[in-house]
């Protein structure tokens, strides 16, 4: 029994890990702002939740496994905020994405005030 | 209105836990990592959070900034007034025996405990204060300019 949590464990701390290395690397690679944000946010919610359910079974029955589950409620709910807001803040300055360039309906907001 | 409605429904969910994980760092303080100090930060990030979001005049009217000014001082109070108890009763100053003579211990817990809060209270009050100097310093951006 405490061998298959073991496995279980670390294969969801290893999968975590993964996904931070992959949001990492998509952070420096890719091209423009959009899909750099879209990496980050991969490693922020994938990697976060793998990790804390690894770290979770780690811990077993204790107070440290109900601090776990909460400090993920909590990046659960802020960090795809934090990702909404920069990406909202970007889009009504007038960034857009480097294939919509030429795109109706993908004007900035200002261009279509004035 | 409309424009952060996301911000500012996730805003309003977690001012109040916020507020509640600060009271915890505070009066947990001394069993786990934390104390006065990170308490003040984190219960004035509640309150900087809100005026962010809702804006200056919204958190005004929970927190008016003469409050604030008062509270930095209050804390200052706290922590010497502390001191000032353990002089009067035939200890040093600061000296936390004083509080309980048959049980140092106890003293002391409760002498860090009252040190805590008054540091607490002035980090808020602080934090608080030099937000409301920034932010009331700039025009503020109403939605429509968005």
């Amino acid at each position: 029994m405490s061998a298959v949590v073991e496995i279980a464990s670390w294969a969801f701390i290893l999968a975590g890990s993964f996904f931070s290395i992959v949001g990492a690397v998509g952070i420096v690679r890719f091209p423009d702002f959009w899909s750099r944000l879209h990496a980050a946010s991969i490693s922020e919610s994938a990697g976060m939740i793998l990790l804390i359910v690894g770290m979770c079974l780690q811990a077993g029955w204790t107070l440290v496994t109900v601090k776990l589950l909460i400090i993920g409620i909590f990046l659960f709910i802020t960090g795809p905020t934090a990702t909404h807001a920069v990406a909202n803040a970007a889009l009504t300055t007038g960034l857009r994405p480097k294939e919509a360039e030429g795109l109706v309906g993908a004007e900035p907001r200002s261009a279509k005030k004035s | 209105m409309q424009h952060h409605l996301i911000l500012r429904v996730v805003t309003k969910l977690l001012c109040g836990a916020i507020i509640l994980y600060a009271f915890y760092v505070q009066f947990h303080g001394d069993y786990s990592p934390g104390g006065g100090f990170q308490a003040g930060v984190i219960m004035a990030v509640a309150f900087i959070a809100y005026g962010v979001v809702f804006g200056l005049d919204a958190v005004q009217k929970v927190l008016p900034a003469w409050v604030v000014h008062k509270l930095a001082a209050l804390g200052v109070l706290v922590y010497s007034m502390t001191g000032v108890v353990s002089l009067f009763l035939g200890y040093a100053f600061l000296d936390y025996g004083a509080f309980s003579p048959h049980h140092p211990s106890h003293g002391q817990h409760w002498g860090i405990l009252a040190v805590e809060l008054g540091v607490g209270i002035t980090v808020t009050g602080v934090m608080v204060t030099i937000y409301y100097a920034f932010a009331s310093r700039i025009p503020r951006i109403t939605d429509e300019e968005w």
